[in-house]
């Protein structure tokens, strides 16, 4: 049964549940609560043996958090900017300044939207050239006014288009990689959705990498992995592909590619978002508390020393 | 009218029955190796001359693969360099089912342990490193032995206050090494930018077809980008793209005249005058 099946079922039961609960002729409280433990049993079962495939239908709800509502939980007078000063201004990317205890921070993140008219809007969280060059402009802002960045990441990938070409898709997105191995504020990521292929790890350049417990970074979207490596086009192999990839935060932190794994409530963030912003937060205040003192030397030294150790080759 | 079209259907049969179950052959049968078809004129040309015209269609001028040791020969003073880490070996991090075969088949053809080469030399008497991505392993895709060399050659041409010249063509990013092999674009492009911030001057070279996670790092990055002819260079596929949005793709998208079009490309540069295009580019940066 998919983790999408067993979330109806419990759904189903609560519900049922809740109606016989209301009628005390049906039952009594001792019953009711034998009945409730069981399922509260079930849940605990169905999301501590999630499948990589599990997570990633997790990391993809659109009930979870998105960019603006970490911004409006986590920062004060938050203020957004728009536009690249090229060409325009990409929905796909939200960035902006505002404060973090009173220290003033600079905010980047992918938004997705969560009806369809948002989706297209911002392109289901799928930046263009215009948006990695309106985060770049962000990130030197910042650099200049001494600001630390924060960036919150959830996309599917860049966004694969004639126009995304014709404006150097690859161009932005390496240079945003350049930028962030290379600015001298501290930096700040979290993976809190999605984490697709190079559309990610383009704002993902920094001094501490956190993610969230289901969700999920990766090479490319698992479709597009079984796509490529097992010329699968109707999504047979997806699920093997999510296992192979190793991509869930489990994973990525025993491979050393994260340093911090964020709980979330059973069954996803979305559950219990407060307790999520509440670890965000104390991560946030640990880390700047740490980096601010470091030399804007060492800093970079540490960030290039960060990335340049990954690998697994001999000879 | 029926009658007609039911009279050439049973003539057309009738030949198809003469000439067997197997459909005419519209290639004619040509000796292993002499003669080389090419890829966009279907024109024969002896090998021999092709080689000799460096694998350009003396016909059409199409640039066909070129391996890398032969690239290098070919750009290198005497054609004369120093290779490094050309054992290198991925430890297959993600453990991943039938790579370790894949590997070994590349290997037995190309001879190469992976797909890219580093070399150190002269041209034009100016001590330069150059990366070469040679696509006959694995596309050249860039895992961590890719990802390795390439920034060990970038920091040895920054130690060294060199120029560096990189050769890209790559299918992108190395699937079987997951998310290490998308961490390679960072880890590259942030020892490209202390190469930068060096002073010291990076052609990036594009060749046929330089794709996904190696467009989108070090390959549109340099001081000057350069072309070869024709090339495809984009960062999602042209099948992805196509399927994404269910319509044709506009034609010479992605290849190299457009990326000049649309200002991703300093200059297009055939590959007879590569060299000599090189030592003009690194006389006017010593």
């Amino acid at each position: 049964m998919s983790l999408k099946e067993k979330e109806k079922k419990i759904k189903e039961l609560e519900e049922k549940l809740q109606r016989i609960k209301n009628d005390p002729d049906l039952i009594d409280a001792v019953e009711g609560k034998r009945i409730e433990d069981t399922i509260t049993r079930y849940k605990e079962h169905t999301y501590s043996s999630l499948s990589a495939y599990d997570r990633v239908y997790l990391a993809r709800k659109s009930e979870r958090p998105h960019i603006k509502e970490y911004i409006a939980n986590l920062f004060d007078d938050f203020i957004e900017m728009h536009g690249d000063r090229f060409f325009k201004d990409d929905q796909a990317i939200v960035g902006g300044i505002g404060y973090f205890n009173h220290l003033p921070v600079t905010v980047i993140g992918h938004q997705k939207g969560r009806n369809l008219d948002d989706n297209m809007k911002c392109q289901f969280g799928m930046a263009s050239p215009d948006g990695y060059r309106k985060a770049m402009r962000l990130i030197k802002q910042a650099e200049k006014f001494n600001r630390p960045i924060i960036t919150f990441v959830d996309t599917p990938g860049a966004y694969p288009g004639i126009e995304a070409e014709e404006n150097g898709i690859g161009e932005a997105i390496g240079q945003s990689l350049m930028l962030l191995s290379d600015v001298t504020v501290p930096v700040i990521v979290f993976v809190v959705g999605e984490g697709g292929s190079g559309g990610a790890l383009a704002i993902s350049i920094g001094d501490h990498i956190a993610m969230l417990e289901n969700a999920v970074y990766s090479v490319l979207s698992p479709e597009g992995f079984a796509s490529i490596l097992w010329k699968d086009t109707k999504g047979e192999r997806v699920g093997e592909a999510c296992e192979v990839m190793k991509m869930t935060a489990k994973d990525l932190y025993e491979a050393h590619i994260i340093d911090e794994i964020i709980p979330e409530a059973l069954g996803g963030v979305h559950k219990d978002p407060a307790l999520t912003y509440r670890k965000i937060r104390q991560v946030i205040t640990e880390q700047l508390d740490a980096l601010v003192r470091v030399s804007k030397k060492d800093l970079l030294n540490r960030r290039y020393a960060k990335f340049r150790k990954i690998g697994d080759y001999r000879g | 009218m029926d009658k007609l079209l039911k009279e050439r259907r049973h003539r057309l049969n009738e030949f198809k029955d003469y000439l067997g179950k197997k459909p005419a052959s519209k290639h004619v049968e040509i000796p292993d190796g002499i003669y080389t078809k090419c890829p966009q004129c279907e024109g024969l040309v002896l090998s021999s001359h092709i080689k000799e015209n460096m694998y350009v269609c003396p016909k059409c001028g199409r640039h066909m693969y070129i391996s890398g040791h032969e690239r290098l020969e070919q750009l290198f003073d005497n054609g004369k360099y120093k290779e490094y880490w050309s054992s290198m070996k991925t430890n297959d991090p993600l453990d991943f089912p039938d790579y370790d075969l894949k590997l070994e088949k590349a290997k037995k053809r190309t001879g190469m342990n992976d797909g890219v080469i580093v070399a150190s030399g002269r041209i034009g008497h100016i001590k330069t490193v150059v990366v070469v991505m040679d696509n006959h392993f694995m596309m050249a895709s860039m895992g961590t032995v890719a990802g390795e060399k390439i920034t060990r050659a970038i920091e040895y041409a920054t130690r060294k206050k060199r120029p560096l010249i990189i050769f890209s063509s790559s299918g992108g990013a190395r699937m079987q090494e997951g998310i290490f092999s998308l961490m390679q674009m960072g880890k590259t492009c942030a020892a490209l930018k202390r190469h930068m911030n060096a002073g010291l001057l990076y052609i990036s070279y594009l060749t046929h077809p330089t794709t996904g996670g190696v467009t989108a790092s070090f390959a549109l990055l340099g001081d000057i980008n350069i072309a070869e002819p024709g090339a495809l260079i984009g960062f999602a596929g042209p099948r992805v793209i196509e399927s994404t949005l269910r319509q044709k793709l506009p034609e010479g998208f992605q290849r190299s005249e457009f990326l000049v079009e649309h200002g991703f490309v300093d200059l297009i540069v055939e590959r007879n005058k590569s060299r000599e295009t090189l030592i003009t580019l690194l006389h006017l940066h010593s």
